[in-house]
């Protein structure tokens, strides 16, 4: 009988395998569902998954070729963030698409890797900020808008606030951060900005997961600051909404990063959260026609990712699905170019991404108008938008303050240039021509 | 039955003393060798060896490291990661300042830029012991780390406090396939362990035993408490230093602070712990059960759902994993305290007195 149950399993196992080497294109979904960023992690993890799910059940995946995934646990760990690439680099008929790393940590350990590989990494909103400089990281694309990009924005919209940004000549800007390469990215551009506009810096470090903060936030009470930067991520932004409320600092002079910016941020906070501000390149909701669909074709037929609706058009969760749609849209884009209805290989990904043009149009035509803002990528570029929008928590909802911003472009683009032909120098890479459309 | 020594004669006092007096133990160890050498290279593909091999040589040979230091010379360390640290980024200095080294002398260099680092930490272990002990060099992990964090020099003023390391090139020829990496960690850590296995039969080595059972009777006895401590303190932070190294350049690739935080301290304490204290087997041992375990149950549980034809909820799946893993840790150390190097010992002892064991 045991033997009988093996050899079904055995048979069940090579017909599994047999299966898969049909018209698939596979994309790894490597993310967090246990520890502290679990609330990120499932959240994007869900909207990227149902995304592909909805075209596979809507339109049968991507001209007949279906979409396949496969879920690793990364626990936002750097050392667990590789295995997990190297596991999933060679599944599906043409290896892994495209990495999706969602840890700026994971997203540094797999540049060189990837790059080695031809497997393009997103690093959507996170991730090295350098690298939207095409010429010198040709595999590497933190689309729609970087941390240098938005910390800009943020200033220019604190400017706005008090009057001007001539306003700003001493006044005190206070970072607080989380402790690692994610929470250090803005720390450059801030400091040449407060050199610029004659505001005075101070960077606290939060150390990792961030669930103590009363020593940081006593200090945040000497300095006085007129306005606060909020850098954090997961457990730590609640922490810091409490700990700023505990010492009396006006919420609405805390302005978060995107990563600070979800209902899993705030309602842990409860009452301290109310009035908080946030940037973000996604907006939340379950109206856009996009999020109208995935309803209808995944979560009334009972294959959704979260089994608490309430998730449902969270800030995490669009942002998943513009993870998804960026995807999607580069995959068909890579199609076209090398033939449509067959998978795509990762270099030929990297050819779909590079030249994404997501404008207005496509994005009615998507269902994503006010999602996600236009997206038009290309060789110098790997950013592509730039823009950010802001938001406020009213104790029940995020509510938009702002339309799309736009970030001091000339400044970000001459320190990512310089710190992109430091990493270049570094590593003697040959910097692209961008003249020539290469493959 | 296997370990049957009938027939294996000493003559010579060298004879008695080598390394391994068992013949099955030398066919055994040099057969372990040579799979690792030229099989595993050629059989096993760029995932095993560069997400699963590797690292688990690179944590052996800090778990190695570690184990000198508490299972042989008895003084508790939660530094360890911080000594890795130190190795890696040094390297990566070693490497950018120092024109034309040799990757080599830069490891070396790591290793004993955390042996200083290890030697001063070390001090307190002449006056306080045990928990006291572990908690002074608590203060050397939030110490390396806040340093390597702050100190532009270390990362040479990268924005973000990460390093990349820098391509390796031996003899001309670069270090770049998984198993080219591969071969690099274990030919250091092959010698490094039979460096240790050596030491631990040295003179030195049997100080370092004789201040762990007992250092009143050590210093009675005339073994000079000060020296043979922070000996111990050096090798072992030399080693947890080489480790590290290889764990940004091998493993890797790229390094920020974070990745040796108190947690990765822990994690090797455990391997010590769940291995064996004062064994090198048993670093071994230990090393593979923490990092690989939890691979294999991520990857058996995916193999039971295709077999069973079922979806399990992933959270489910990753929290089941955890609870597994530490429900099997307390299993062992219920079963076996002294770790799983005196479950194999005991193995071999019971095989060697086979078919008649006492």
């Amino acid at each position: 009988m045991k033997r009988t149950i093996a050899v079904t399993a055995l048979a069940a196992l090579a017909f599994a395998g047999a299966a898969s080497a049909q018209n698939e294109q596979f994309i790894p979904t490597n993310f967090y569902w246990v520890g502290p960023y679990a609330p990120g992690g499932s959240g994007f993890g869900g909207g990227i998954i149902d995304y592909m799910q909805m075209l596979n059940e809507r339109d049968g995946g991507i001209n007949g070729v279906k979409l396949t995934w496969e879920k690793c646990e990364t626990e936002y760990n750097n050392a667990r963030g590789v295995e997990c690439y190297e596991r999933s680099k060679n599944k599906g008929p043409t290896g892994a698409t495209v990495i999706h790393p969602l840890s700026t940590g994971i997203t540094y350990s797999l540049i060189e890797k990837a790059t080695a590989d031809r497997i393009p990494i997103i690093s959507m909103g996170y991730g090295r900020t350098s690298a939207a400089d095409g010429r010198v990281f040709p595999y590497v694309f933190p689309l729609i808008t970087t941390y240098w990009s938005q910390a800009t924005v943020m200033v220019k919209y604190m400017g706005q606030k008090m009057g001007g940004m001539d306003k700003w000549k001493g006044k005190k800007l206070v970072l607080v951060y989380h402790d690692s390469a994610y929470g250090k990215e803005p720390i450059p551009i801030l400091t040449d900005m407060a050199k610029q506009y004659g505001y005075e810096l101070t960077t606290i470090a939060v150390p990792h997961p961030g669930n103590e903060q009363q020593a940081q936030w006593l200090q945040v009470r000497q300095i006085k600051p007129d306005w606060v930067i909020l850098w954090g991520w997961g457990v730590m932004n609640p922490t810091a909404l409490k700990a700023a409320a505990k010492i009396g600092y006006p919420r609405d002079k805390i302005v978060g990063v995107w990563w600070s910016g979800a209902e899993e941020d705030v309602l842990p906070a409860g009452s301290a959260a109310k009035g908080y501000i946030s940037a973000g390149f996604n907006l939340p909701g379950s109206d856009f026609p996009v999020m109208k669909d995935i309803k209808k074709f995944v979560y009334d037929k009972g294959k959704g990712e979260f089994e608490d609706k309430s998730r449902f058009g969270s800030i995490y969760h669009t942002r998943g699905v513009v993870a998804g749609i960026v995807t999607a849209e580069a995959i068909r884009n890579a199609q076209a170019k090398f033939g449509k209805g067959k998978p795509i290989t990762g270099e030929q990904m990297r050819w779909g991404i590079e030249h994404l043009n997501i404008d207005d149009k496509r994005l009615k035509e998507l269902g994503a108008v006010g999602l996600m803002p236009p997206l038009k990528v290309s060789c110098m570029d790997h950013e592509g938008s730039g823009l950010v929008k802001f938001q406020q928590w009213d104790g029940t909802k995020w509510k938009v303050l702002t339309d799309w911003m736009e970030p001091d472009r000339k400044l970000v683009r001459a320190k990512v240039e310089a710190d992109a032909a430091q990493y270049a120098k570094e590593k003697s890479i040959q910097p692209r021509d961008c003249g020539k459309d290469s493959m | 039955m296997l370990y049957r020594e009938a027939g294996q004669f000493k003559s010579t006092y060298s004879q008695d003393q080598q390394i391994f007096p068992i013949l099955q133990d030398r066919i055994g160890v040099l057969a372990l060798l040579v799979v690792a050498f030229v099989v595993v290279p050629l059989v096993g593909d760029q995932y095993w060896l560069s997400a699963l091999i590797t690292p688990f040589l690179i944590l052996a040979l800090a778990t190695l490291g570690l184990n000198i230091l508490t299972g042989y010379a008895g003084q508790l360390s939660l530094g360890t990661a911080a000594f890795m640290g130190v190795g890696a980024f040094m390297t990566y200095n070693a490497m950018l300042r120092i024109p034309h080294m040799p990757i080599l002398g830069a490891f070396v260099i790591g290793g004993l830029c955390a042996a200083a680092v290890g030697i001063v930490f070390g001090l307190p272990s002449l006056r306080i012991k045990g928990l006291y002990l572990a908690v002074a060099t608590l203060a050397c992990q939030f110490f390396v780390l806040w340093a390597l964090n702050r100190v532009g020099w270390f990362s040479n003023h990268s924005s973000s406090g990460v390093i990349t390391a820098q391509r390796i090139e031996m003899l001309g020829y670069g270090v770049d396939t998984p198993a080219a990496k591969y071969l690099l960690t274990l030919a250091i850590v092959a010698v490094m362990a039979l460096a240790a296995k050596n030491l631990m039969r040295s003179e030195t080595g049997r100080a370092f035993m004789a201040i762990r059972d007992m250092d009143v009777a050590a210093s009675v006895v005339g073994i000079p408490m000060m020296k043979t401590k922070l000996l111990a303190f050096a090798i072992s932070s030399f080693y947890c230093g080489v480790a590290g190294a290889l764990y940004a350049y091998t493993y890797l690739g790229t390094v920020e602070p974070e990745a040796f935080t108190l947690d990765l301290s822990f994690r090797v304490l455990f391997m010590v712990i769940i291995g064996g204290a004062g064994s090198i087997l048993g670093s071994f041992l230990g090393a593979g059960f923490i990092t690989l375990f939890p691979i294999f149950l991520n990857l058996a549980s995916r193999w039971l759902e295709n077999a069973l034809g079922i979806e399990l909820p992933h959270a489910v799946v990753s929290n089941s994993e955890a609870i597994i893993f530490g429900g099997l840790i307390i299993f062992f150390l219920i079963v076996e305290p002294n770790g799983l190097a005196r479950l194999w010992q005991i193995t071999k002892e019971k095989l060697r007195l086979w078919p008649f064991p006492h």
